[in-house]
């Protein structure tokens, strides 16, 4: 199947999983284009793994409906799962078998994979990760870092048409975290769809096409990263001794100056209209005498972006 | 094809390995335990067939089988069955099974399938190795079967087959109910405990004559009936019965099992 085949990647409408009194996932209406590769952002217990696990059959979803590689789910399992590739909430292994045997029984476990490939696979697999070396030990003697790897792996085993990653840099150093940095683009090069979850916007926005950030359940923004980096603000800042009169011109030119933070006395912030100029304020600053140190423009960073559609910080939801 | 790697798995852990070995130790301890006193105490007592072991090693297996039943074997088969689906649960990789994808039915019916396997390697581990040290401590020769007429070796292996038949048999209800019970819970330990309860408690209640009108629907209910096939000519009635109740057992635990495990929602 062509990467621009029938249909979405994932195409979920009204998607909701309710856990007693909680919404983990509420009313999620998410597209994945075929080829993308899917930023699928959000803090811990924004409801990513949960929509994960939807996505595929592991749990029901107390309403919505969503399809799979332009297939019906959960109906089209055997037949869509197959060319699917996942990683759920981390890795998990069986510790009395060896890397190796880990793959194959997993492998083993679906009747149409194909047997007379399977050890061939199994060993490309392991090498695409870098664990050929340890592939005859026990898994039980892997590290967090292995066992994802083998976990990602078990991802690769097949032609993959669409790759679901539930935070795949978890447990990996820098060195791992940039290694499947590569492999995403690398597998997104041959028409691969990715669809990976992240709470740390910075370890995958160098690689992804799309992006959609979950807060408490929600959907709170989707779109490519042009369009949301498109929906940032960019702020003047001014940096003078004179805050007063400098907030009277800003507020004068139509701005409206930011409340004085403690944090930064002299400076004076305010968002930037799509008309104001920082050249013109400028001028109109020295024509009101105010004594002018600095003033510069800053664009939002698409981590500002992320804070403030998801809310300060280590904060957990739920 | 599933099967063959589920067995694979199965019979490489060790927990497996100790398992069967654990039983085998079973005959061995029996023979030893006669060899040692056979000076002392000759014949009577006991538990069935250990008065005749010093005349014909050949009964230790019947002896050791007959020894394992109420306990050792049903404890083998709580841990394995137990551990079927809760075991893949709590190592988190029945989300990877099931993503392989591997249909819940299938999943159900392989792990069935495979202690069962278990169970027939069990009653076999305890038969054989009781032939085997039977055969090395004492004297054998012709058997002489519960009714009278004697066999030979030919015949005695017929019917030393036929006891691992009925007893593997007899253990296909608490497997379902095992299996079961492993789909309810990602905690295993829960299971096999619930397991080996289970069978503790429907032992005593087969004993309790006030109870006698609930016993014929215990799955422990024919455990001993194997004397039966000890008999010339064979007579089948409670290989037939037993069947009858095993396979009640299965189909109602198994379609609960199914049940529970088709709608599960897997959160490990
Ligand atoms: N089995 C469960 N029972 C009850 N609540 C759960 C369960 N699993 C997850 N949740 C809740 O659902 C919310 C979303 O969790 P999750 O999808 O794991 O978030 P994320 O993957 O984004 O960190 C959390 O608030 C969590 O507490
Ligand atoms: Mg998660």
């Amino acid at each position: 199947m062509s990467p621009a085949g029938e249909g979405a990647a994932i195409q979920a409408s009204g998607l909701t999983k309710v856990f007693g009194k909680q919404r983990a996932v509420d009313g999620l209406d998410l597209t994945v284009p075929r080829g993308a590769v899917f930023g699928f952002l959000g803090p811990n217990g924004s409801g990513k793994t949960t929509t994960i696990r939807m996505l595929l059959g592991l749990i029901t979803p107390t309403s919505g409906e969503f399809e799979l590689l332009g297939e019906r789910m959960p109906a089209a399992r055997p037949t869509v799962l197959p060319r699917v590739g996942a990683l759920i909430e981390g890795p998990a292994v069986y510790p009395f078998l060896s890397g190796r045997d880990n793959l194959v029984r997993l492998d083993s476990a679906d009747v149409r994979s194909d047997a007379s490939t399977r050890a061939a696979r199994v060993d490309a697999a392991l090498d695409r990760v870098g664990l050929t070396h340890a592939a005859a030990k026990k898994a039980h003697a892997y590290s967090l870092g292995m066992k994802q790897r083998l976990g990602l792996a078990n991802a690769l085993l097949r032609q993959r048409d669409l790759l679901v990653l539930d935070e795949p840099t978890n447990g990996l150093d820098p060195q791992g975290t940039r290694e499947v940095r590569s492999l995403i683009r690398e597998l997104a090069a041959d028409g691969t769809t990715v669809f990976v979850s992240s709470h740390l916007l910075s370890e995958i926005e160098q690689v992804c096409t799309h992006v959609a950030v979950m807060s408490t359940g929600r959907l709170v923004a989707q779109g490519t990263l042009d369009e949301l980096r498109a929906e940032s603000v960019r702020r003047v800042v001014v940096e003078t001794p004179d805050v007063d009169s400098a907030r009277g011109v800003l507020a004068a030119a139509g701005l409206e100056p930011d409340a004085a933070s403690a944090d930064a006395p002299g400076t004076v912030t305010a968002a930037l209209g799509e008309s104001a100029d920082a050249a013109d304020l400028t001028a109109a600053l020295v024509a009101a005498g105010v004594r002018v140190r600095g003033i510069r423009v800053t664009g939002e960073t698409l981590e500002d972006r992320f804070v403030a559609l998801t809310g300060e910080g280590f904060d957990v939801a739920g | 094809m599933l099967l063959a790697d589920e067995l694979k798995t199965l019979f490489r852990r060790w927990r497996t390995i100790a398992l069967l070995s654990a039983l085998a130790a079973v005959p061995v301890l029996i023979a030893v335990a006669v060899r040692v006193t056979s000076h002392i105490r000759a014949g009577g007592g006991g538990p069935a067939f250990v008065g005749s072991i010093t005349q014909n090693g050949l009964f230790v297996s019947f002896s050791a089988l007959i020894v394992s039943i109420p306990a050792f074997l049903p404890l083998a088969v709580g841990v394995v069955a137990g551990d079927t689906i809760a075991g893949e649960a709590s190592l988190g990789t029945l989300r990877y099974l099931l993503t392989a994808p591997i249909g819940r039915l299938r999943l159900l019916v392989v792990k069935f399938l495979g202690s069962m396997a278990f169970v027939v390697a069990a009653v076999l581990a305890v038969v054989a190795m009781g032939v085997l040290v039977g055969v090395i401590l004492f004297p054998v020769g012709q058997v002489t079967l519960l009714s009278g007429a004697t066999v030979g070796f030919g015949g005695f292996v017929v019917r030393a087959l036929l006891l691992v038949a009925y007893a593997a048999l007899s253990l296909v209800g608490l497997t379902a109910i095992g299996v079961f019970l492993s789909t309810l819970t990602s905690v295993p330990v829960g299971a096999m405990a619930a397991t080996v309860v289970l069978a503790a408690v429907t032992q005593v209640a087969d004993s309790l004559p006030q109870l006698d009108w609930l016993h014929p629907w215990l799955f422990s209910h024919y455990w001993f009936g194997l004397g039966d096939l000890l008999r010339a000519p064979l007579v089948w009635d409670s290989f037939g019965q037993n069947a009858l109740l095993q396979l009640g057992y299965l189909v109602v635990f198994g379609l609960l099992a199914h049940a529970r495990l088709s709608t599960k929602d897997v959160l490990s």
